[in-house]
């Protein structure tokens, strides 16, 4: 049987997100490695606290951008970061 | 040529250690502990790192925890915004004392450890030092903070691979780095001790494989040796291009091994601010980029990629660090490594260990 409990994205414990004032741009930091995101990749990780689902994550950032392809690309994005390992 | 900022900061907090590894890629000439740089010094160095693009800095040594100001050096590094890890022995790090690391605001801990089993851990350690990192093991798990083992490989601990990894599995650690050992620094004296044979290599390196493939423990970092593929490792990503070191007396380096090459003049933080020593300061720029190449590399199509091999390396088999790192193939000097690796049948050379007043 399928777990019927959504996805609620939270980072990984060894993954900080910290906004870079030297290059200008969201960082993912950990214990060997750090990963500059790229766009609005901080945006939508800076949702994933454990506490949203994909779909509300989606619905907050529809709202704060209308017209972006978000309801296709966020889903994705989540997908890649956690086979990276980096969410939960 | 523009110059990138800097990723990371080695901090070597102090030369000081209770182990006597073979393989210590620290200097031969020691800081002793009258000249290492106070703790607000290196509040000086995390502020000024942070300003030039460091976000990460590995707190080592030594033995960083050797220092009593430990913790308040740890803060500084937090609050310039700078990700800590603590590279540690483990000898020394109790429960209280990870708790008030944690409190100033370390991010991780990576524990070194020597081989899988007791009697074959505290030989390469010099000392008796392996349950004192079975119980460093249980207070960083118990922390519940990120926690990376790092082993570096070597002739006598090579055919423990797997053990190795079964015990980082059972300690609990989240990455294991197994890093087959560098010859820089005390560890050139024992290159004959340690280069393993060829075929250890290739065992290891299947059974590493083997591991990662079962998947569900932790994951494996394998840091590839340079002396059997006739490919040299990248130089730390470039010379002065991602990282830099500073030294217990404050010594500003663009890797930990360059202490060794006698023809640069390392300035010190003590003397510079950070900026100049790593945008400006001849020693940051003698190998940075390709122009100092020459050939084979200057016209090498992986010149971009491996940056001519290992500049430390270079020096300490050439004489000089501007010459194509002998590891590399294509090197004129390549017979330098060649001819060094061990016979399948000769027996290991005897250990030469480091010694710590």
């Amino acid at each position: 049987m399928a777990d019927a409990s959504p996805w609620r994205p939270v980072l990984a414990r060894s993954v900080i997100l910290r906004y870079d004032r030297v290059r200008d741009a969201d960082l993912l930091l950990m214990p060997e490695r750090a990963v500059r995101l790229s766009g609005t990749g901080g945006r939508v990780l800076r949702l994933c606290d454990g506490s949203r689902t994909v779909a509300g994550i989606v619905a907050e950032l529809s709202e704060a951008f209308p017209g972006a392809p978000v309801e296709r690309e966020v889903p994705e994005f989540l997908e890649r970061v956690r086979a990276k390992g980096w969410l939960r | 040529m523009t110059v990138p900022a800097p990723w990371a900061l080695l901090a070597e907090v102090t030369h000081r250690c209770p182990l006597h590894c073979p393989y210590c890629s620290n200097p031969l000439e020691l800081v002793r502990e009258d000249a290492e740089l106070g703790g607000d010094e290196w509040a000086r160095v995390f502020i000024e790192a942070a300003d030039l693009g460091v976000v990460q800095a590995h707190v080592s040594g030594g033995e960083p925890l050797l220092r009593p100001d430990l913790d308040a050096i740890v803060a500084a590094a937090h609050r310039a915004g700078v990700h800590t890890q603590l590279v540690t022995s483990g000898l020394g790090l109790s429960g209280p004392r990870l708790a008030r690391l944690l409190d100033a605001g370390l991010d991780a801990v990576q524990l070194s450890l020597q081989d899988a089993r007791r009697e074959g851990s505290d030989l390469i350690a010099g000392r008796r030092s392996y349950a004192a990192k079975e119980r460093a093991a249980q207070v960083i798990r118990s922390a519940d903070v990120p926690f990376g083992l790092n082993v570096v490989l070597h002739r006598r601990n090579l055919d423990s691979v797997a053990e190795i990894i079964d015990l980082g599995t059972r300690w609990g650690a989240d990455r294991i780095e197994l890093a087959n050992v560098q010859f820089h620094g005390w560890a050139l004296r024992n290159r004959a001790a340690l280069l393993p044979t060829r075929d250890q290599l290739t065992r290891a390196r299947a059974a590493v494989a083997d591991a990662a493939r079962r998947g569900g423990g932790p994951e494996l970092t394998w840091v590839m040796p340079d002396h059997y593929e006739g490919v040299p490792k990248p130089c730390m990503g470039g010379w002065g291009a991602r990282s830099l070191t500073v030294g217990p007396d404050g010594t500003a380096l663009p890797c930990p091994a360059a202490y060794a090459i006698a023809d640069l003049d390392f300035p010190n933080v003590r003397e510079r601010p950070l900026a100049w020593i790593w945008t400006d300061s001849p020693a940051f720029n003698a190998y940075r980029g390709t122009g100092w190449m020459n050939e084979p590399c200057r016209t090498c199509p992986r010149r971009d990629a491996d940056f001519g091999g290992c500049r430390c390396q270079a020096y300490a088999l050439t004489g000089d660090a501007a010459r194509t790192d002998p590891a590399c193939s294509l090197s004129p000097d390549h017979h330098l490594i060649r001819t060094l690796i061990p016979a399948p049948d000769t027996p290991p050379e005897p250990l030469t260990y480091r010694p710590h007043p």
